[in-house]
């Protein structure tokens, strides 16, 4: 898998649904389309909830990987 | 005790007509809606509102009328969605029906017919919605609001298996559900499917990370597909479980499924054949539910396979990966 290069990190283990796709979202609006976000969320409800909306709010989600009991998601702003 | 609704029972409720003359329309009590306090000459009026929804500019109106007609101010907004204008006196009946009417507001039902349906947000707004709910609830609403019933029969649309509306304590209910494929070349292995399936129905391949499929376990309510990153999960079809006979009340009973699958243009034609059913099988004061385990649900089912085939059967599973 290739490494994808980040403009910008967030790291969201032990944030709650739905502060996590909040503070998403507001680091989202700092970047410009096409710039890309890596975000780490914990598995359990924020893994199953903040890609769907990430998703439905129009970005894309280039790249997952799960690192133990974390996610590492690569997000390119829409 | 004497009964305290009105229709069906007009000779019980406890009216005093003197010195009314015809303020009084009867029809207007007939059509139901009018639900005898226990104050005397007060009554709650209750309003049409299928699915719980309201333009808001009628909602003013109707908050006019209601401050003018209530002699509390209050209103009630009801278990199944509807908006009740408490405390109206019998003698206004007449004025606050035609004030209701000059803004498009209709007066409920009740009694032994086909009530008002409730429903969900579903797709358009709530994330989780396959469904329809809504345009769903006004079609019917429109079709068959008061067709006569031997008992009560109440009809509610849930967006998902999480079956807000309730679907599984009506006597015809329907929940939206979604049938997940996934294709192999777009998927990467990030196991988020795994993750997001709340069912168990996905577990990851421990070597790829690609998803491994349960169909026994899938409810089909479509997380996988939302959120897989690549659409390596797609949405087959869409359609409705029908749940026929549930109730609640004194003695509650969940309703049977029926058909899965079922594609909104038949919800039409599958509530006007089980009405036809009812009416030709139920008896006087029996929920549909009931009438069910005395017939025999099967003898439902083939009365109704002319609709029920373009849905699939109760225990259709999806072919999976
Ligand atoms: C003119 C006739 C009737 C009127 C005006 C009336 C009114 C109501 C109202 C206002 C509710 C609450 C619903 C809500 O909050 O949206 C309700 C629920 C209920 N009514 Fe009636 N009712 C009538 C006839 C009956 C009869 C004859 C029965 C029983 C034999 C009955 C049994 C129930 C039950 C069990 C519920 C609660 C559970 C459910 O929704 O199934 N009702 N009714
Ligand atoms: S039943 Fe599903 S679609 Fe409807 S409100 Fe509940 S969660 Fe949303
Ligand atoms: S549709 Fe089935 S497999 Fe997909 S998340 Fe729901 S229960 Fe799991
Ligand atoms: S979420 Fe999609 S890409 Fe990820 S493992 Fe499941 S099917 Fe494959």
């Amino acid at each position: 898998m290739s490494d994808i290069k980040s403009n910008a990190q967030l790291d969201l283990r032990g944030v709650m649904c739905p502060i996590n796709f909040v503070k998403t979202k507001l680091k989202l609006e700092t970047l410009e389309a096409g710039e890309v976000l890596e975000l780490v969320l914990d598995s359990g409800e924020p893994i199953q909830n903040v890609p769907k909306s990430i998703k439905e709010e129009g970005h894309k989600i280039l790249e997952v990987k799960k690192e133990g009991e974390y996610f590492r998601l690569k997000i390119q702003k829409g | 005790m004497t009964d305290h609704f009105i229709e069906d029972k007009t000779t019980k409720v406890n009216v005093n007509l003197d010195n009314v003359g015809e303020r009084v329309d009867f029809n207007d009590l007939k059509s139901g809606g009018f639900i005898k306090q226990r104050q005397k000459d007060l009554f709650a009026v209750r309003l049409r509102c299928p699915g719980g929804r309201m333009d808001t500019k009628k909602l003013v109106e109707i908050s006019k009328i209601a401050d003018k007609y209530s002699k509390k101010g209050v209103v009630h907004f009801s278990f199944r969605q509807s908006l009740e204008i408490l405390y109206v006196d019998y003698k206004e009946f007449r004025n606050i029906v035609s004030e209701l009417e000059k803004i498009g507001q209709k007066v409920a039902s009740c009694g032994p017919r086909v009530r008002v349906p409730t429903a969900c947000g579903g797709c358009e707004y709530n994330p989780n919605g396959l469904t329809d709910t809504q345009g769903m609830a006004a079609m019917v609403d429109q079709k068959f609001f008061g067709t006569p019933t031997p008992h009560k029969f109440k009809t509610s649309f849930s967006g998902c298996p999480i079956d807000c509306a309730r679907t599984k304590e009506m006597d015809f209910g329907f929940q939206g559900i979604v049938e997940p494929v996934w294709e192999d070349p777009l998927c990467t292995g990030c196991t988020i499917c795994s993750e997001a399936c709340k069912e168990d129905a996905i577990v990851s391949d421990p070597d790829t990370g690609k998803p491994i499929f349960d169909p026994k376990k899938c409810i089909f309510c479509g997380d996988c597909i939302r959120a897989c990153p690549t659409e390596a999960w797609k949405p087959k079809r869409y359609g409705h479980i029908v749940r026929i006979g549930g109730k609640h009340g004194r003695h509650p009973m969940e309703a049977l499924e029926v058909c899965t699958f079922l594609p909104d243009d038949k919800v039409a034609e599958a509530i006007e054949k089980t009405v036809e059913w009812y009416n030709a099988n139920g008896k006087r004061g029996e929920r549909i539910g009931n009438a069910i385990k005395r017939v025999g649900v099967q003898k439902y089912l083939d009365f109704m396979e002319p609709v029920f085939k373009h849905g699939s059967p109760v225990n259709y599973l999806a072919p999976g990966v």
